[in-house]
């Protein structure tokens, strides 16, 4: 307490002598908060290493797993073989390291304790191994040698286990209550969630038994650098219910004598799938707001025809047949495709990555690490990438190198640690100058920007952050955004975001969903073929009395946004698809509103256009490098009416299920008596070849909803 | 570079706390609240914001004692954390386009003459508008009598930086030569 003399030392300001004392209620209360809040946390560490139910382990096995069924399926369709060919290499590769976070069981190796975890978590299409063509194949001895070696995986292991035994038993015993949090994470409360399947109960105890008798460092097994933790800490603080997402109100049933032109920006987004996915897997339902049924739908590959014009980027696919969950409506469903790019352009890739210490939790920082480093080992040797990291100390952690020397680059990302709080740091300034360096008008420029949702890149305020992306994206470098954990999870912001950067708002939750965002789905991922993708569609009085779009309730447009160029909408990546759904209800069914009385010389239903077209669909877009829009439309009619669901193709049944299943969560107002074994009915005979499993896994995610809690319940 | 600590009751009452002993914490609690909620008034200069950031902490040390491990002092850890919860309201604050709450009436030394109460409470002020990287420094120094190793490892500075944004704050406040005296 030594004061520097100076000819300016003062007598101490602010003494304490000055200051006033602290209340004395609020001192009790105050040790009383701090001594519950120490006691849910100490129990916290406690059920974790007595090994009772903890589902979050459950997500990242089952998602592991599914990354290892993925490889080993085969009768894909042709754009996936192209990125399976090179997945195959790197993800052994990738998986192998990591693998030592996710999973100490040793029973795991054996094929009997698999294939019952299989079948109890995914389903009976696992079992399926269909025959593989030329160099895809692996073979079962490949699949045995991978989960041996994740089985055994002090061999692969490589962070630094020095800091780690040096510490005394009593530290190692703080340590291991730590990585049984950072295990259990900070979600959702264990006692009071049923898990489904009991020999994923079985691996969980065993699997924290191993943790405790463990004598290495958890921290260590976990792939954090213990250099990581940090003194000002912020893991296992505050991390559930904090979720942000922003509120929707359902898109309503419109009269289309009032309203018959419909507006609506495009939105190939898959976050709000993953996320309520791993809600889901978690045993709770997920919030209302968190569910966006366009993105559910658009999260699933549909194999639309292609658009036969070289020319344009999409056609429009279109087909109405009666509606499953009311047989006197119809759906109409409208389906893009855009076309895959035959030669990939140049990517000159900043990775903008959070790395404050509340992404220090395996489903973070540990992820996405793993996630980019599969990006990394698909691209081309031309390919430039970048990483700036923000958090306490904000920095260029690895200047625009190109993939030539791809070793450099991943050493960067292997060195990324979680620590700090998120203060400032220009992070996003920083990332867009290197972006600028080395912008390339042949090349695609994108920033990619990962978080679980602490946004503190150096502007913090949201308006100004918004502003500033907007700029850049006009200036032609776009922002893609992943998500990452949750209950911090800031989904409203990151949508905002990847909105104003004609970007991607993705949700990563697991390796395999980063492999299907990042690798397979890269090229849509990263190589825009349209922007400003906006859809209008008018519908006829004289055939259509109602009609209600599912979905899209956050990329509402006004009419006269249609035809200005000015109004950003969303992108269309190399080989997307995209899809919207309508319900109408015909003129001459039961509709849901009264005529109205009083305008029978109405001036749109006065002097309709004698036409048996049902609606007339127009779309909007600009070639990525183009400001003016172009325009494709069609009438939709007769000829696009199916009698019966049974004529439309197993796509568009899927689709429907999704839409039902997206609806049921969010109230089920407007599906009537439709309930989730109606979703699985539909769904299950509406697979087709998944060759990625994703719509078996759907079916059975909506089983695993039958029986979630409503609420999450809190530690 | 990895400093011994010489075992001092606060590091093992901490320890323990973090190995689940409550008693431990408790002590630790009682013996640290005056000067955590002291360090919250320099930083609020506002009673009402002070006790809510004082609770804050508390909650804040309950849920994360677990990860405490011994490598710095225990009042080092503590002023991080309350430092870093100032910082994010100060940033709320400056968004929401509010200066910063002082107490005019308290900050000044009762005894003191009115012309040098004036003084005084202009300096304060002037202190609260620096940026704050240096308005940080003074606050920890020469408010709250930290010396300049304790406040550079809470502030995750070197001792150099530190003297250097001491130096350029004084130098900012320097007065006039007409004004009177220049305290900090």
């Amino acid at each position: 307490m030594i004061h520097q003399p100076t000819e300016n030392a003062p007598e101490k300001p602010m003494a304490d002598s000055i200051i006033p004392a602290a209340d004395r209620q609020r001192r009790q209360r105050n040790i009383d908060l701090a001594m519950s809040a120490f006691d849910d946390s100490m129990k916290k560490n406690q059920i974790a290493t007595q090994g009772s139910q903890n589902t979050r382990r459950l997500s990242i096995m089952e998602g592991w797993i599914a990354a290892l069924r993925d490889w080993t399926k085969g009768n894909m369709t042709m754009e996936r073989k192209y990125w399976m060919a090179t997945v195959a290499v790197g993800a052994l590769a990738a998986i192998a390291v990591p693998s030592v976070m996710m999973i100490q069981h040793p029973d795991f190796g054996r094929t009997g304790a698999k294939q019952s975890l299989d079948q109890s978590l995914i389903g009976a299409s696992v079992q399926q191994q269909p025959a593989i063509e030329g160099k895809d194949r692996f073979s079962r001895d490949e699949e045995q040698r991978t989960i041996n070696s994740i089985a055994a995986p002090e061999q692969k292991f490589d962070a630094p286990k020095e800091e780690a035994a040096s510490r005394d038993k009593k530290q190692s015993i703080t340590n291991e209550a730590d990585a049984s949090n950072f295990i259990a994470g900070n979600v959702v409360a264990s006692s009071s969630v049923a898990i489904p399947a009991a020999p994923i109960q079985e691996m969980a105890v065993r699997r924290v038994d191993t943790v405790a008798k463990s004598a290495s460092s958890p921290a260590a097994m976990l792939q954090i650098a213990p250099a990581v933790v940090d003194d000002t800490l912020v893991t296992g603080y505050q991390d559930f219910g904090r979720d942000q997402f922003r509120h929707i109100d359902q898109n309503p049933i419109r009269l289309v004598a009032e309203a018959p032109v419909s507006t609506f920006s495009i939105d190939v987004d898959t976050a709000s799938y993953s996320f309520l996915r791993r809600q889901i897997l978690q045993g709770v339902l997920p919030a209302k707001d968190a569910v966006r049924v366009e993105e559910m739908i658009n999260y699933f590959p549909y194999d639309y025809p292609a658009p036969t014009n070289k020319e344009v980027p999409f056609e429009p696919t279109v087909a109405v047949y009666p509606s499953p969950w009311n047989p006197t409506n119809k759906l109409v469903h409208i389906g893009l495709k855009g076309h895959q790019i035959k030669e990939k352009n140049r990517t000159n890739l900043v990775f903008l990555l959070d790395v404050s210490g509340s992404m220090n939790s395996p489903d973070k920082l540990p992820l996405l690490k793993n996630a980019l480093r599969l990006m990394v080992d698909n691209l081309s040797p031309d390919d430039r990438v970048a990483i700036v990291v923000y958090a306490g100390a904000a920095g260029t952690v690895l200047d625009s190198t190109t993939i030539k020397d791809k070793q450099k680059i991943i050493a960067a990302l292997e060195n990324l640690s979680a620590g700090g709080s998120t203060a400032g740091g220009e992070g996003i300034r920083r990332a867009y100058d290197l972006a600028k360096a080395n912008f390339d008008a042949n090349a695609v420029n994108r920033v990619i920007l990962a978080t679980d949702g602490d946004f503190n890149v150096g502007i913090t305020d949201t308006e100004e952050l918004k502003g500033f992306i907007e700029r850049q994206r006009d200036s032609g470098i776009f922002l893609s955004v992943l998500g990452f954990g949750s209950g911090n999870y800031n989904d409203a912001l990151m949508q905002t975001l990847a909105q104003n950067g004609n970007g991607v708002a993705a949700y990563i939750d697991t390796l395999s969903e980063a492999r299907k965002v990042l690798v397979e789905e890269a090229s849509s991922t990263l190589y825009p073929i349209a922007k400003d993708v906006k859809i209008q569609i008018e519908f006829n009085p004289d055939q259509v009395a109602e009609y209600r779009l599912i979905g899209y309730e956050t990329r509402m447009l006004n009419r006269a946004d249609f035809n200005n160029d000015k109004i950003d909408a969303g992108e269309i990546g190399a080989g997307h698809t995209v899809t919207a759904l309508y319900e109408i209800t015909p003129v001459g069914a039961t509709a849901q509103m009264d005529e109205l009385r009083y305008q029978t010389d109405h001036p749109v239903t006065k002097k309709p256009v004698k036409t048996s077209e049902l609606a007339f669909l127009k779309l909007r877009y600009k070639l990525p490098n183009e400001n003016k829009s172009r325009l494709i439309d069609r009438p939709i009619g007769p000829k696009d009416v199916k009698e019966s669901l049974d004529q439309t193709s197993d796509d568009i049944r899927f689709a429907a299920s999704v839409a039902g299943f997206g609806q049921i969560l969010t109230g089920g107002q407007f599906t009537g008596n439709f309930n989730y074994d109606d979703v699985i009915k539909l769904a299950e005979k509406a697979k087709g070849i998944d060759s990625f499993g994703y719509r078996a896994e759907f079916v059975n995610l909506v089983r695993l909803a039958k029986q979630s809690a409503a609420i999450a319940p809190q530690p | 570079m990895p400093e011994t600590i010489a075992p001092c009751p606060d590091t093992t009452l901490a320890t323990q706390a973090a190995a689940g002993d409550r008693a431990a914490f408790a002590a630790l609690l009682n013996r640290h609240y005056d000067g955590l909620y002291r360090m919250a008034y320099r930083l609020c200069g506002h009673q009402q914001e002070a006790e809510d950031l004082t609770q804050d902490i508390c909650i804040q040390l309950g849920q994360c004692i677990g990860q405490y491990r011994g490598e710095a002092r225990f009042t080092t850890w503590l002023y991080r954390l309350v430092v870093n919860r100032a910082k994010d309201r100060w940033r709320q604050q400056k968004r929401r386009h509010t200066q910063p709450l002082y107490d005019d009436l308290i900050l000044t030394d009762p005894a003191a003459s009115p012309e040098q109460q004036a003084i005084d409470r202009d300096n304060l002020r002037q202190v609260t508008l620096l940026p704050e990287k240096l308005r940080l420094a003074v606050i920890l120094v020469h408010w709250h009598g930290l010396n300049h190793a304790e406040a550079a490892k809470i502030l995750k500075i070197s001792e150099g930086t530190l003297s250097w944004r001491l130096h350029e704050a004084r130098r900012r406040l320097r007065p006039s030569p007409a004004k009177g005296s220049d305290k900090l």
